[in-house]
């Protein structure tokens, strides 16, 4: 085996609590050289990233899914037991293993690292953390807890520069030992063992600390008003209120830049002397149509940018217990919250974290109305509607109409996800009693700039990603769809109405005509199966070929003048419920092993696409908006 | 050895602070076997001899309950907290 190549430099597993601030560590040692992917079979993430020690050693180290046990109940857990264990397809074979602790939340760790001592791998501790332990008078004996546990235990801090010196150093030391891996001890605890390994722990811990330290008292004084029973409750509806207004107030700027910067590009192409043809496709297709979408970066940066702080302060946990009995009712359990919190950035995501949820019907109901939460993807083509349909004035004095449509939008997602899981929840699952609802609610954290940082920048690069393969490719169909065939010589129409896409969408016009949709629209709808997104820039080249007129910022404009309020407003409905999403529905396959639920959620969400569409089409026009 | 009355900590009250007993899963109607209800609150910590505090409860029915135990807080509903038998008034 070759020691240079870098899949053969040895690898360290970083394996710990939940909360234990494992993955700051991560960052700390990789930056951003991190590489994020899935392991083989599986949608896990798995984080790669390399490091090179101060003896000039490189190593990869390895940040596992967060556990108590290696007594593994949910897929997440899995992969932590079985590359710990070694059992793994991956090439990820742990030459040793750092178990990470909260030096200032002992506890549960120190059971974890009785287990981990028991799988025949170089186990080391590293107690991270510690100028918090320290603050909370939390004195800890790391030499007597290294003899006790018999392994070195080392402190880090891993925020702070030069905190992880001791914790590489030791690295250094163990590799250079080059320990062997011995046959596993480790056997599934039962309940007996795993008491006799706590009370071990307990009285370990009793031995080392000096100085019982007191509960944070931040946490307790914040916790007071954000879990309080009604004033929580406010707070985090208040939370989403204003994370949704900032999503529209705060990305106005970048995206009137990009905006302007996409319509710079297709002047440029527009003045150089190419053939028609060719200078449309560049212009219309490819310039127009990916700016329309990239456009919306700003906003999908926004809404992560919450997500993340919320989640690295550990007020996601909290929400999770506001939520419980308030989802409970709907048949959803409170660890449903974040997957689907996160289902508002992307349903992928969302859906892929629904393995905490070990119980599975739990977490299909989970999967199944995720897609109703309103994911990023759907905020482009809200926006275009909102922005050509809805006057851009204020209501009450200080909130912006826009906006407060928006929130509506977001709010009936949720409604109808709730809705649809009670349903679930009475006629499939018969009202069976769920798994239990524990969670631990970690202290507050200050959120770490780098990491957000670097959470920020993983995603925007996904949705780049996105926007330079899935939504391109689909750009080009659209603009051929709406270019070929040419018009014939003498003709009086404008040229699309010769082309493909005016037959496509002719021929389905009667399933939509009763929605108030017109063949654009139908045409849109096709391409946007690959990316919701997609239907924004694909509106956008229809009308722009059709019209003659500049691409991006001028849709709007098209739109309002060529469109009744309520066409408008049925094509929003139809976009809250229509299951618009290629990927989405080929994550659900995979994450439940079978076309089963991708249908049912098709069947589903299409249905209620219909029928939200037609009543809101004819009321609104019953009202005067058709 | 404690021969003080206990109470199941699914209907002890905000503020209640006790000591742990024993973990009773079997008399609990959870959504999983009693074996795996045990297992998973000793993996969250909660065994016998542990001092244990009601932090908060949520709106509706007082549920779920954000107790602390030792250091650590675990958010859990009523329902499996009736697996945990506590000793009323532990030292402070």
């Amino acid at each position: 085996m070759s020691v240079t190549a870098p899949t053969a430099a040895p690898v360290v597993a970083l394996v710990g609590n939940p909360n234990c601030g494992k993955t700051a560590l991560f960052n700390a040692l990789t930056g951003s050289r991190q590489k994020v992917a899935n392991y083989p079979g599986v949608t896990v993430e798995k984080k790669v990233g390399p490091l090179t020690t101060p003896a000039g050693r490189t190593v990869r180290i390895v940040d596992l899914p967060g556990t108590y046990s290696l007594r593994a109940r949910s897929p997440d857990e899995e992969v932590t037991r079985d590359i710990v264990l070694g059992r793994t397809q991956s090439d990820v074979i742990p030459d040793l293993i750092v178990c990470v602790a909260d030096a200032s939340n002992l506890r549960l760790a120190l059971r974890l690292v009785l287990e981990l001592k028991q799988v025949g791998r170089p186990v080391m501790l590293s107690l991270n953390m510690m100028d918090i332990a320290r603050k909370r008078g939390i004195e800890i004996d790391t030499e007597k807890l290294g003899r006790e546990l018999g392994l070195p235990v080392v402190s880090s801090v891993a925020v702070r520069r030069g905190g992880t010196d001791a914790l590489l150093a030791e690295i250094d030391r163990r590799l250079a030992a080059a320990e062997h891996a011995t046959g596993t001890l480790w056997t599934t605890p039962d309940a007996t063992a795993l008491r006799r390994a706590q009370k071990e722990a307990d009285r370990i811990l009793a031995s080392v600390v000096k100085g019982q330290g007191t509960p944070d008292s931040l946490t307790t004084r914040v916790d007071a008003v954000l879990l309080h029973p009604v004033a929580g409750l406010i707070v985090l509806l208040a939370i989403l209120f204003v994370m949704f207004q900032a999503v529209f107030a705060w990305a106005e700027p970048g995206m009137d830049a990009i905006e302007a910067g996409f319509h710079f590009l297709g002047d440029l192409v527009a003045g150089l002397p190419l053939p028609d043809l060719l200078k449309s496709f560049l212009k219309d297709g490819l310039i127009g149509g990916v700016g329309s979408v990239i456009v919306f970066l700003p906003q999908i940066v926004i809404l992560f940018f919450f997500i993340l702080i919320l989640e690295d302060l550990g007020y996601m946990a909290r929400a999770a217990f506001l939520m419980d009995r308030i989802m409970g009712g709907a048949g959803l359990h409170g660890r449903a919250f974040i997957p689907l919190l996160s289902s508002f950035a992307c349903a992928i995501p969302g859906i892929m974290s629904t393995r905490v949820i070990d119980d599975r019907r739990d977490r299909l109901t989970t999967i199944l109305v995720a897609p109703l939460m309103t994911c990023s993807a759907r905020i482009p083509v809200y926006t275009l509607i909102i922005g050509a349909f809805i006057p851009d004035r204020e209501v009450w004095g200080f909130v912006g109409l826009q906006g407060l449509v928006m929130f509506g939008l977001y709010t009936v997602g949720i409604a109808s996800a709730l809705a649809v899981s009670f349903v679930v929840k009475r006629l499939i699952w018969r009202g069976k009693p769920g798994e239990p609802f524990m969670l631990e609610l970690p202290d507050y954290k200050i959120p770490q700039a780098k990491s957000i940082a670097i959470g920020l920048w993983t995603r925007a690069a996904i949705f780049l990603k996105r926007a330079g393969t899935t939504i391109l490719s689909m750009m080009i169909l659209i603009w051929v769809l709406a270019s070929f065939p040419q018009p014939p010589e003498g003709a009086t129409e404008p040229a699309i109405n010769y082309s493909l896409a005016a037959r496509i969408g002719t021929a389905i016009q009667p399933l939509t005509e009763p929605l108030g949709f017109n063949w654009q629209i139908n045409v849109a709808l096709i391409p946007g199966m690959a990316a919701r997104e997609v239907a924004v820039g694909s509106l956008g080249t229809i009308y722009a070929i059709s019209g003659g007129e500049e691409a991006t910022d001028k849709i709007a404009a098209a739109l309002s003048s060529q469109w009744s309020l309520a066409t408008a407003l049925a094509f929003l409905a139809w976009y809250v419920f229509a299951p618009q999403c290629a990927s989405t529905l080929a994550v659900i396959r995979r994450e439940t092993g079978g076309w089963r639920w991708l249908w049912v959620t098709f069947f589903y969400m299409l249905a209620l696409a219909y029928v939200a569409a037609f009543l809101t089409y004819r009321i609104a026009a019953a009202f005067g908006g058709g | 050895m404690s021969s003080e009355p206990t109470i199941a900590l699914g209907v002890a009250p905000v503020g209640f602070r006790g000591r742990i007993q024993a973990i009773a899963a079997g008399r609990v109607a959870a959504g999983m076997p009693a074996p795996e209800l045990e297992r998973r609150l000793i993996e969250l910590g909660f065994v016998e001899g542990a001092d244990v505090e009601i932090l908060h409860q949520g709106l509706f029915g007082g549920d779920p309950i954000a107790v602390r135990v030792a250091h650590t807080t675990i958010g859990l509903r009523r329902r499996e907290a009736m697996a945990i038998l506590v000793s009323v008034g532990a030292e402070p």
